[in-house]
Parts: structure tokens; C-alpha cells; sequence
């Protein structure tokens, strides 16, 4: 699946989006934040804290409890400030 | 709305005109009895400290559908006679136009009402995130409780369509 950063994410985790292929009990959006903060010092950083990371399943706001089967596209981002 | 009015959605780096947006919005129509402009612009200060310029960057693709919903939404809620939202991207220094929101109505209550839900929600769950340049350095800017809670306003009690008729 694709995955997107945007914000203060995509600068520390030092890239705009990636191909990745989490392992199967890798099930929800809280499962994959914490799979990702174990793959190095930058994901580490980026996914500090996960009460501030928001996200995005097919370009539709999710919660951390919800499943990632079948994404296409998950994207991560701080709490938006636009308007 | 397509039955009710036009319905325009962009994400834009230009400027936009207020005034032929508004006029593109009217044209040709006699039902139409209100319209409201919401305008945001850039601030060159925040809590006393000045701000050199800002950079929105957004997700394509979600920013206009998630924008879309919440049109859809406010058509739902209030009796819309056409609604234009314009958000723009990229850098932008003090004074510039950053948001364009235009609800129109046959009655000023809907057209008004309409316009605030979108730009809570606007503030609070359309994805763009603001950069600021300081004196101190570059910072994103952190969302307000203030504007979480005023989207979460909406939710309930659900507004009407037709107590302002």
C-alpha cells in the first residue's frame, strides 16, 4: 500500500510517501502508526506521539481503531490548520 | 445542490477576485436573495511577533473531496442556492487572500449560517497545514482548540433547514 506524509511528518520521516507491505497482524491504523515508529530513529520521531498524528484511509479522515484491509492509500499528517 | 445551484470547489497558488466570484456566483439568477463572502487573509503578526510570510501545503485529492463533503453537508442542512469555495496554496506573504467562501440563499439566516459551518469545518478537517516564517526560524503552526471546538459546535443539536424560512 501507499502511504502519504504531509507537515512536520514528511519532514521527519524525510520522505513525501512510500511503498510499504506491513506483516498481516499489522491490522489497524493504530497497529501500522506503531509499526512504523519501529523502523528507525526518523519514523520514531515522526510517530513520537501518536495523539497528534492524524490519518487518512483513500483520502477519508479514519480513526486509529479502524482496519487498513484493502487500503489503497493511507496518508499521516498533524491536526490540519488550514482556512 | 446541483438542483439548487452551482457548486464550485478549487484549490489554487493564484489570487483570487472576490468580486467576479461573486458575480459568476449571481449571474443571471432571480432567486437568489443573499449572498455571504467569507475572505481569509494572511496576518503578518501573531501574538506580537511578526510573520515574514506562510506556506499552505494541502493533499490533493483529499482537500477538494473533503471540502466537497462539507458542501454537501451545508446543502443538505440549509436551502442553498449556489456555494463557491476557493482555498489557495503555496506561499504567501502578509495581506494576501488565502480562503474564499461564497454561500448564496434566497434569505441572509442560511446564507450566513452556511458560510461559518464551512469555514469551521474548513479550519478544522480540510487538509492543509500552514508553515510560518519567523524571526526565530520556520514552525507549523500548531491547530487551535478554539477551532475544533468550533466545528464540534455543529454537530449537535443538529441545525435545521427550515426554522429560518
Amino acid at each position: 500500500m501507499k502511504i502519504l506524509y504531509f507537515a512536520w511528518l514528511r519532514e521527519r520521516v524525510g520522505r513525501t510517501e512510500e511503498e510499504i507491505e506491513p506483516p498481516a497482524d499489522v491490522a489497524t491504523v493504530g497497529d501500522l502508526i506503531a509499526w512504523l515508529a519501529g523502523r528507525g530513529e526518523d519514523y520514531a520521531h515522526a510517530f513520537a506521539n501518536p495523539r497528534v498524528v492524524r490519518a487518512a484511509i483513500d483520502r477519508t479522515h479514519v480513526k486509529a481503531d479502524t482496519a487498513i484491509a484493502g487500503a489503497r492509500e493511507i496518508a499521516f499528517f498533524p491536526p490540519m490548520t488550514g482556512g | 445542490m446541483s438542483q439548487h445551484g452551482p457548486v464550485t470547489v478549487r484549490l489554487q497558488a493564484q489570487d483570487f477576485d472576490v468580486a467576479a466570484e461573486t458575480a459568476a456566483l449571481v449571474r443571471g439568477r432571480r432567486d437568489i436573495g443573499a449572498v455571504v463572502a467569507f475572505t481569509g487573509l494572511c496576518r503578518g503578526s501573531d501574538a506580537g511577533e511578526p510573520i515574514a510570510a506562510m506556506t499552505l501545503e494541502h493533499y490533493p485529492g483529499m482537500a477538494e473531496a473533503e471540502i466537497g463533503r462539507h458542501v454537501a453537508e451545508a446543502a443538505n442542512t440549509w436551502p442553498l442556492l449556489g456555494v463557491t469555495v476557493i482555498h489557495r496554496f503555496g506561499r504567501l506573504v502578509p495581506g494576501d487572500n488565502i480562503v474564499l467562501v461564497l454561500t448564496a440563499a434566497a434569505h441572509r439566516h442560511d446564507a450566513f449560517a452556511a458560510a461559518e459551518f464551512l469555514m469551521d469545518y474548513l479550519k478544522a478537517r480540510a487538509p492543509f497545514w500552514k508553515h510560518e516564517e519567523r524571526p526565530g526560524g520556520g514552525r507549523w503552526v500548531d491547530a487551535k482548540e478554539t477551532d475544533h471546538a468550533a466545528a464540534e459546535r455543529w454537530r449537535a443539536p443538529r441545525r435545521r433547514r427550515d426554522a429560518a424560512e
